[in-house]
């Protein structure tokens, strides 16, 4: 196998338009995008409020927290698996296998990422505003939508690693979501299948494009953010 | 029973502050009434900054009472003192972003058209979308200064506005200040500089380690200090 | 109190999250009639499902999702009952599985072959056998390395049994030449290619193996390397959620002469890949 051959793969799935392929590239982002913004609308409060808030044992969770960002991709499939499986707690909402059960393990592994970058932000932000802040009589929770607004910049970088810890995680989709074709198979479970049937260039160019993607991505907020650290100063 | 129409004056009644078993403030007491501007002088350490801090409300103090004439300085549950602090403390926003945050948490209405006659009032207009963060250090304090003058204040504090800028800048925020002062802004700031204090105030109060020791009209605290201590730090024999 | 600005900020991030939900919320409701089937890597490696299922959703409408493991994952998919029908190759535990209730009835739907794959220098000196247990004998004489799969699929349960008829007693005489990876039958071939090891395949995955590389057949023909797939539905009355109409629809459509047919049409380079056996006695 040698490189060109990959590239010729890439080209070929890009520009031929597949709709298999189209399918799997527009459900992994989809998957990890709802994964992403829905963790933000948990993670962004609760890290906030944890910048804020002081009560006992605060440390220790922040502590889990921050652990919980090396938290094994596996072991996030595995735990969202048993709680899903027909035979788990929440079998009933027959969710395994389904594109929503790769959105919950996405989830888990994004979440700390979140909460951990956001209250750093917001605890460095309220140490600098804290008194202008209580001087306009914005304090406690009031506080946090301007918090958040002004950490605008580091907390887009901190969803920005998050959505690239999600995207090219394989082991967590592959347990929970099965690789279904047409259904829950993503670009990095392609990756892996196309792997295991010895297609490896084939596998190489979905890679190629998978890298293409983040790094646009990437480079689209990279842009975002020089525009905004200039503004922000 | 219809509201008070002022705050003023302030009451402050033996107020005492310590910290890490310090004691940093004692029983210091006077009254504020309205109009002109009022020092607070002293050296280093002398609990200048601490006294602004607990008449704003920022602490609370260990004894004693800040009394306002009205609901904690309060009218139509809106505060009526404001304070600028001796580093700007600038959002990651424009100037004028600036300028509307702090409009829309304490008023709360008008927003635009306030921030707009904070602009024109200040010279800011040139500024008004620039990064406040990028402004100048005496730009900076200049928006400081119009942000806290948005919010319609009868008092405002300044902890030592000018010690961090250069004496062109100083003189800028200086000749605000007196205009302010002119339209019947009640001021009470703090400066280590007993020239700024010559210049600007009509009162001083003058503290050292934590103790009231002179309330005076400037012209007499300056050209006939009543204690040892006045005479010694106008002298220059007082360590800041 | 915030800004306007911070309020569009806020509103804008929730118009977003709206959204993601209402794709994810779109993805669950757009499900059809579906079943979900639990199979070996060696039908999806293949690429058999990729022939047979849009055949069937033609005829029937219904959509099948295969979930491939290995046929122990499989079967215990099944057992827990997340999967509608198990489509397997290890006749001892698919009996077992209907045995203990997890299955109704098991069908008999096709063969392929196991085949012996070695590297072309054939260090054990067995390229060209048809005696599979002479060939293993050498293997182990000769300590060549050999990957195992490792991962109680149907494959490895197969090559366990071979090594007993051997007679050998594998777990205790292997050494560092029988490397055991617990993965696919794909990263088995993967890897015995990159070592130039022996790895016991099943012949359609073989086919369709396409980083080949120094590997070839050593051992084919024996009948011993005989393979079976069988097809389950999960028992409803175990698992009340199983669709057992949509699910037998399946079965009864793989075993029926137009599956068959299906079956046999499935070639790749020329070649038939697996074998419709449904109406054989005993199979």
């Amino acid at each position: 196998m040698d490189v060109a051959s990959a590239f010729a793969a890439a080209f070929q799935l890009v520009l031929g338009l597949d709709p298999r392929f189209l399918q799997i590239v527009g459900l992994s982002l989809s998957v990890t995008l709802t994964a992403v913004v829905l963790a933000a609308l948990i993670g962004l409060p609760l890290g906030a409020w944890l910048a804020l808030a002081r009560f006992p044992g605060r440390a220790a969770l922040i502590v889990l927290i921050n652990g919980l960002m090396g938290l094994p991709p596996v072991v996030a499939g595995l735990m969202v698996f048993l709680l899903l499986s027909r035979s788990g707690p929440l079998g009933d909402w027959g969710l395994l296998f389904t594109p929503s059960a790769m959105v919950a393990a996405q989830m888990l592994l994004v979440l700390p990422i979140i909460v951990a970058l956001t209250r750093s932000t917001v605890e460095e932000l309220w140490t600098e505003y804290r008194e202008h802040f209580r001087s306009i009589g914005l304090t406690g929770l009031r506080a946090v939508p301007s918090l958040l607004w002004d950490g605008r910049f580091a907390l887009a970088t901190g969803l920005l690693a998050g959505f690239g810890r999600a995207s090219a995680e394989v082991g967590a989709v592959l347990i929970v979501g099965g690789n279904i074709a047409g259904y829950t198979r993503t670009m990095t479970t392609s990756i892996a299948l196309e792997t295991s049937k010895g297609d490896l260039p084939l596998a190489l160019g979905l890679g190629l494009v998978l890298i293409a993607l983040t790094l646009a991505i990437n480079a689209a907020a990279y842009g975002a953010s020089r525009v905004g650290a200039r503004f922000a100063g | 029973m219809r509201p008070p129409a002022t705050i003023l004056p302030l009451r402050v009644r033996g107020l005492s502050f310590a910290a890490g078993g310090r004691t940093l403030l004692e029983d210091v007491s006077f009254t504020l009434p309205r109009g002109g501007i009022t020092a607070i002088i002293g050296p280093n350490g002398a609990g200048k900054s601490l006294t602004l801090r607990l008449c704003h409300g920022l602490l609370a103090p260990l004894s004693g009472t800040v009394e306002w004439c009205g609901d904690g300085g309060r009218i139509g549950g809106t505060s009526r003192h404001a304070m600028v602090f001796q580093r700007p403390v600038m959002l990651r926003r424009s100037a004028r972003a600036n300028l509307a945050h702090a409009i829309a948490s304490v008023i709360g209405r008008d927003v635009a058209a306030r921030t707009q006659a904070a602009l024109e009032r200040f010279g800011l207009e040139a500024l008004a979308d620039r990064p406040a963060r990028l402004l100048s250090g005496g730009e900076q304090q200049r928006l400081a200064i119009a942000r806290a003058w948005a919010l319609e204040p009868e008092v405002l504090f300044l902890d030592e506005p000018s010690s961090h800028l250069d004496p062109g800048a100083t003189r800028q925020i200086e000749q605000i200040m007196t205009q302010l002062a002119q339209e019947g802004l009640t001021m009470l700031m703090t400066t280590h500089d007993f020239q700024q204090a010559r210049r600007l105030a009509g009162r001083v109060l003058f503290l050292n380690k934590g103790r009231l020791v002179e309330d005076a009209d400037t012209a007499r605290f300056f050209g006939a200090p009543a204690t040892e201590e006045a005479r010694a730090f106008i002298a220059g024999e007082l360590l800041w | 109190m915030t800004t306007r600005r911070e309020m569009l900020g806020l509103a804008a991030s929730l118009a977003l999250a709206l959204g993601g939900l209402a794709q994810a919320g779109a993805a669950i409701a757009q499900a059809p009639r579906f079943i979900t089937v639990s199979s070996t890597t060696s039908t999806t490696d293949s690429g058999l499902f990729e022939h047979l299922l849009p055949l069937f959703k033609a005829k029937t409408g219904i959509e099948v999702r295969v979930v491939s493991q290995g046929t122990g994952q499989a079967l215990d998919t099944g057992r827990r009952g997340d999967a509608d029908v198990v489509f397997v190759h290890a006749r001892a535990q698919e009996r077992a599985f209907v045995a203990d209730g997890f299955g109704v009835a098991r069908k008999p739907v096709m063969y392929n072959d196991f085949v012996l794959i070695g590297p072309k220098s054939d260090p054990a000196g067995i390229k060209g056998g048809t005696d599979i247990l002479a060939g293993l004998k050498a293997v182990q004489a000769k300590a060549a390395p050999f990957v195992s799969r490792g991962d109680k699929s149907g494959t490895h349960a197969a090559e366990l049994n071979l090594w007993q008829a051997a007679g050998i007693a594998i777990a205790q005489a292997k050494g560092p030449w029988y490397r055991e990876i617990g993965q696919g039958m794909g990263a088995a071939l993967n890897t015995a290619g990159a070592m130039g090891a022996y790895v016991l395949s099943d012949r359609a995955t073989w086919i369709s193996f396409k980083n080949r590389g120094d590997l070839a057949i050593m051992v084919e023909g024996d009948a011993r390397l005989f393979n079976q797939y069988g097809v389950i539905l999960v028992n409803p009355a175990r698992h009340p959620h199983v669709k057992q109409a949509d699910g037998q629809a399946f079965i009864d459509w793989l075993v029926s002469p137009e599956g068959q047919k299906a079956i046999a049409d499935y070639r790749i380079e020329g070649q038939q890949l697996f074998f419709p056996n449904a109406a054989e006695p005993g199979a």
